[in-house]
C-alpha cells in the first residue's frame, strides 16, 4: 500500500499532463457566442434620432418580415467602414433599422450625409439602456431579427465583405 | 556579428550542459572522481556563456539593430533606452533566454559556493541542473532563436506593447525569474539526493539557503508585479487571479511550504520524503507556470506567443523533467530511511499543519487555473474568476494565518497544551478586541476575519522575542518574526482594501468637483502633453482634504508604435491610504469621465510583501553566518 502511494504523485501528474496536452492540440475557440440568439428582443421604445425618420420600438420587429437591427454611432470609426456594406444589403431589399448610441441629432445627420443612409428607422439610445438590454457590448453590432421579433443572428463588430453572404442567408432562412 | 556571437555563445553553453551531464553520469555511475571533479568548472563556464548570450541580446536591443528579427518585432529606435534594455526580455524569445541565463547562473553559483554538500550529491545535483538546462537550450535553439536575422533589414521596429513601457519591466521579470528558476536548484538538490540516497539534516541545511534566495526573489517579484498591475492597468485592483498571476503564486506557495518543511528536516530530521516532494513540486510549478504563459493555452494579459508548437515543446520538457523526478521519487524514496517522529502538539506539528494548508491552497489555485482547459475539452467555454478563488482559498488562508500565529510559540518535539494556551492568550485577546471593535463598522465576513486575525498575528509574530535577550537572539529568529509580521501587515492591507474602498465614476466639466472618501477632487483642466514616444491628454486635478491640497495628473496616453492608448493613473499616497485617479473618455459635450478610488491602507499590501522578503533576507544572512561559524569551529576541533 505504502509503495503504491509513492506513485500517486506521478499518476496525478500524468493526468494533468493528459488534460493540458489535449487542451493544447484542440483548436482554440475564440468566437464569442451570442446569448441573444433564439431569444425575443427586449421591449423598448426609442425616440426619433433625426427629423423625418421615425424612432424605433420593439413592436416594429413583429411585422412578419425579417429585419436587420444595426447598433451604431457617429463617433465610431468601424461604423464608417461597414456603412458601404449596409448600403449594399439595403439595395438587396433587406430592411434595416438602427439604434444610435450616445449620440446627437446633428452628428448623426452628418454621419448619414457622409456615409449614406441605409436605415428605415433610427432610435436614439442616449444612455445605452437598450444596447445593454440587447446584450451588445459595443458598436457596431448587427442583429438579424425574424418576423416575430426573435433574434436569429448577432454579428459583433463591423460587417465585412465576407459577412454579407451569411447575413443574406440568415434573412432568407428567417422568412 | 554580435547576433552571431550571441548564437555561438548559446550553442556552446548548450554543448557544455551536455558535457556537464555526461561527466556527472560517468563520475557517479563509474565512480570516476577525476571526471566528477571537472563538473564544477564546466557548470561555471556554462553559466558565464549563457549570461554572455543574454548580454549580447541586450546590446542588440540597445543599439536597435534592425537586422535582427526579434528587435524589429519588439523594439523601436525612438524608444527610451530603459525600455530598449528591458525590452530584451519583454518578448517570448528574450524572456526564455533570460530564463536559461538565470538557470545557468544558478548552476554556476551552486558550483562556486556550495561547500557543505557531500561531493557525490553535489555532482548529481549539477548533473540534474544540466539536464534541465539542456532541454531549455534546445527549446531556444530549435524553436525560439532570439538571434535570428531578418533579410533585408527593416527600416525600423514595430515597437513594444505600451503597457510594458514602464520601469516595472526592468525590475519585475528578472526578479520573478530569479525566483522561479532559482527553485531549480532545490529541484536539482532533491534529484541529486535521491540519486545518492542522501536525505538528512545535512542535506536540508545545504539546501535551505538556496531555497531562501529563490523565495526572497519570488516574494519581491510577486509584490512588484502586483503593484505594477495596480498602477499601470488603471483598474484599481492589485490581484486579478489571472492565470499568469496564479502561475507565480503557485511556486511561491510550494516554496513557502518547502521553506518550512526543510527547517523540520534540518532541525529534527523529520519529513524527509515530504521535503523532497515539495522541492520537486516547487520547481515543477515554475515550469508549469512557464508553460501556461508561453504556450498561449490560457488567455491572459501576459500570454504573448500563441504557438502550439512551442507549447508542445515545453510540454514535452515538462513531461520529461517532472515525470522523471516523480518516477525517481517513487522508486527511490522507499529506500530512504524514515526520519524521526514527533507529537502532534509541537513545533513540527504546527509546521506540518502549515504545509498541509499551503498545499490545499496550492491545489485550489491549480484546479481553478486549469479548470477552463478541462471544461474546454468538454466543449464548455468558461473562465474561473475571483469569486471562486476568494471563496475557496480565502477561508483556508485565514486558517493558515491562525496556525502561523500559534506555530512559532510551540516547542520542538512535544509541548504541553496547557502551557500553549498561556502563550497564545495575548494574541487571542488582540484578535477578539479587533473583532469586537470591527463589529461597529461591519466590513463583511472575510475582511472582518482577515483584519481580526491580522491583529492577532501581528501580536503573535513578535511574541517569540518576549523575555529573550534581544542581542543574543539569532538573526534568523528576527527574520521569521519580520516575515510573519509582514504577512499580518499585508493581510491587513488586503482586508482593508476590500472592505473600505470607495469608488466613484463621474463625468465632470472643468471646474467641477467630485467627492470620494475624505477627498474632494476638482478637475481644473485638460491639456495635451508630449512624451518621448507618446502624446497624452493630461488632466489637472486638485485633490483637497481638509486644508491640504495636492495636484494630480492622470493621463490618457497614445502611443504611435504600435498605435495603442493606455491609462496612466495618478496616485496620491497618504499615511492612511491612497487616492487613485484615472482619466477616462470625453463625452463630446465638454465633460470628462473620471474614475476615482479611495483605498484605505492599501499600501500595506506591498509594504507587507517587502517586509516578508526582508525577513527572508535576515534569515538567510543569519543562517549563513551561523554555518560559517560552526564550520570554523569544526575546523578548530
Amino acid at each position: 500500500m505504502k509503495r503504491f502511494a509513492l506513485w500517486a504523485p506521478l499518476a496525478i501528474f500524468a493526468l494533468l499532463f493528459a488534460v493540458v496536452a489535449s487542451g493544447l492540440f484542440r483548436p482554440a475557440d475564440k468566437v464569442v457566442r451570442s446569448a441573444m440568439v433564439g431569444k425575443p428582443l427586449p421591449d423598448f421604445a426609442l425616440p426619433a434620432m433625426v427629423p423625418g425618420k421615425p424612432g424605433l420600438t420593439s413592436a416594429s420587429f413583429k411585422g412578419g418580415q425579417p429585419r436587420l437591427l444595426n447598433v451604431f454611432a457617429s463617433w465610431c470609426v468601424p461604423c464608417i467602414a461597414e456603412a458601404p456594406h449596409l448600403m449594399r444589403l439595403k439595395t438587396m431589399g433587406i430592411p434595416i433599422d438602427a439604434i444610435a448610441i450616445r449620440d446627437t441629432t446633428p452628428a448623426i445627420a452628418g454621419f448619414l450625409r457622409r456615409n449614406g443612409d441605409p436605415y428605415a428607422r433610427i432610435g436614439s439610445d442616449t444612455a445605452s439602456r437598450v444596447q445593454l438590454a440587447l446584450g451588445s457590448s459595443g458598436v457596431p453590432e448587427t442583429f438579424v431579427v425574424d418576423g416575430r421579433g426573435i433574434v436569429v443572428k448577432q454579428i459583433i463588430g463591423d460587417i465585412r465583405e465576407d459577412n454579407i453572404g451569411e447575413i443574406v442567408q440568415a434573412v432568407r432562412e428567417a422568412r | 556579428m554580435i547576433a552571431e556571437a550571441g548564437l555561438a555563445a548559446l550553442w556552446l553553453a548548450g554543448a557544455l550542459a551536455a558535457l556537464q551531464l555526461a561527466m556527472a553520469v560517468i563520475g557517479i555511475a563509474r565512480g570516476r572522481d577525476d571526471v566528477a571533479a571537472a563538473v564544477r568548472p564546466v557548470a561555471i563556464v556554462q553559466g558565464v556563456l549563457a549570461a554572455l548570450a543574454m548580454a549580447l541580446l541586450i546590446n542588440l536591443f540597445l543599439n536597435s539593430d534592425m537586422s535582427v528579427k526579434l528587435v524589429v518585432e519588439n523594439s523601436h529606435s525612438a524608444k527610451p533606452w530603459l525600455y530598449k534594455f528591458a525590452g530584451a526580455w519583454g518578448n517570448h524569445e528574450g524572456s526564455m533566454l533570460l530564463w536559461v541565463t538565470i538557470l545557468g547562473l544558478a548552476g554556476g553559483a551552486v558550483a562556486i559556493f556550495e561547500r557543505s554538500l557531500p561531493e557525490r550529491t553535489l555532482v548529481a545535483t549539477l548533473g540534474a541542473q544540466a539536464t534541465i538546462a539542456l532541454g531549455f537550450y534546445a527549446f531556444l535553439l530549435f524553436s525560439s532563436n532570439p538571434f535570428a536575422r531578418l533579410t533585408p533589414a527593416a527600416p525600423d521596429g514595430l515597437g513594444l506593447n505600451p503597457l510594458l513601457q514602464d520601469p516595472g519591466l526592468a525590475f519585475h521579470p528578472p526578479t520573478l525569474y530569479t525566483g522561479y528558476v532559482g527553485l531549480s536548484v532545490a529541484f536539482s538538490f532533491a534529484v541529486g539526493a535521491l540519486v545518492t540516497r542522501d536525505v538528512g539534516p545535512g542535506f536540508a541545511k545545504a539546501m535551505r539557503p538556496w531555497v531562501l534566495i529563490a523565495w526572497i526573489f519570488l516574494t519581491l517579484g510577486i509584490t512588484a508585479g502586483s503593484y505594477w498591475a495596480y498602477y499601470e492597468l488603471g483598474w484599481g485592483g492589485w490581484w486579478f487571479w489571472d492565470p499568469v498571476e496564479n502561475a507565480s503564486l503557485m511556486p511561491w506557495l510550494a516554496a513557502t511550504a518547502l521553506l518550512h518543511s526543510v527547517t523540520v528536516l534540518a532541525t529534527r530530521d523529520g519529513l524527509r520524503a515530504w521535503t523532497i516532494m515539495l522541492a520537486v513540486v516547487a520547481f515543477s510549478m515554475s515550469m508549469i507556470g512557464t508553460f501556461l504563459v508561453r504556450s498561449g493555452i490560457l488567455t491572459s494579459v501576459h500570454a504573448f506567443a500563441v504557438d502550439p508548437e512551442r507549447g508542445a515543446f515545453i510540454l514535452a520538457l515538462l513531461a520529461i523533467y517532472i515525470g522523471g523526478a516523480l518516477a525517481l521519487f517513487a522508486a527511490r524514496i522507499g529506500t530512504v530511511r524514515a526520519g524521526t517522529t514527533f507529537d502532534p502538539v509541537s513545533r513540527e506539528g504546527g509546521l506540518v499543519a502549515n504545509n498541509l494548508l499551503l498545499s490545499v491552497i496550492l491545489g485550489i489555485v491549480l484546479i481553478g487555473t486549469l479548470y477552463p482547459i478541462v471544461a474546454a475539452s468538454f466543449g464548455v467555454q468558461l473562465s474561473v474568476g475571483p469569486p471562486f478563488f476568494n471563496k475557496a482559498a480565502g477561508p483556508i488562508a485565514l486558517a493558515l494565518v491562525a496556525v502561523m500565529a500559534v506555530g512559532p510559540l510551540l516547542r520542538w518535539r512535544r509541548d504541553e497544551a496547557r502551557a500553549v494556551v498561556g502563550r497564545v492568550a495575548l494574541p487571542i485577546a488582540a484578535t477578539v478586541v479587533a473583532a469586537v471593535a470591527l463589529l461597529f463598522v461591519w466590513p463583511g465576513v472575510l475582511p472582518w476575519a482577515g483584519l481580526s486575525l491580522a491583529a492577532g498575528l501581528a501580536v503573535a509574530s513578535v511574541a517569540p522575542l518576549w523575555k529573550r535577550n534581544l542581542r543574543r537572539t539569532p538573526m534568523f529568529t528576527y527574520g521569521m518574526v519580520l516575515a510573519h509580521l509582514g504577512i499580518a501587515v499585508s493581510l491587513a492591507g488586503m482586508a482593508s482594501d476590500s472592505a473600505f474602498t470607495r469608488e466613484t465614476l463621474v463625468a465632470v466639466r472643468a471646474g467641477e468637483a467630485a467627492r470620494v472618501g475624505p477627498y474632494s477632487v476638482t478637475l481644473d483642466g485638460i491639456s495635451p502633453v508630449i512624451g518621448e514616444n507618446w502624446s497624452a491628454l493630461e488632466a489637472q486635478l486638485t485633490a483637497t482634504r481638509g486644508d491640504d491640497s495636492t495636484r494630480l495628473h492622470p493621463q490618457l496616453r497614445f502611443f504611435a508604435n504600435p498605435p495603442t492608448s493606455t491609462n496612466e493613473s495618478a496616485i496620491l499616497t497618504a499615511l492612511d491610504g491612497q487616492l487613485y485617479t484615472v482619466l477616462g473618455q470625453p463625452d463630446g459635450q465638454g465633460r470628462w469621465q473620471l474614475r476615482l478610488w479611495w483605498k484605505p491602507f492599501v499600501t500595506l499590501i506591498w509594504f507587507g510583501g517587502v517586509l516578508i522578503a526582508l525577513g527572508g533576507a535576515l534569515s538567510l544572512v543569519g543562517r549563513l553566518r551561523r554555518e560559517r561559524r560552526s564550520a570554523v569551529r569544526a575546523a578548530w576541533a
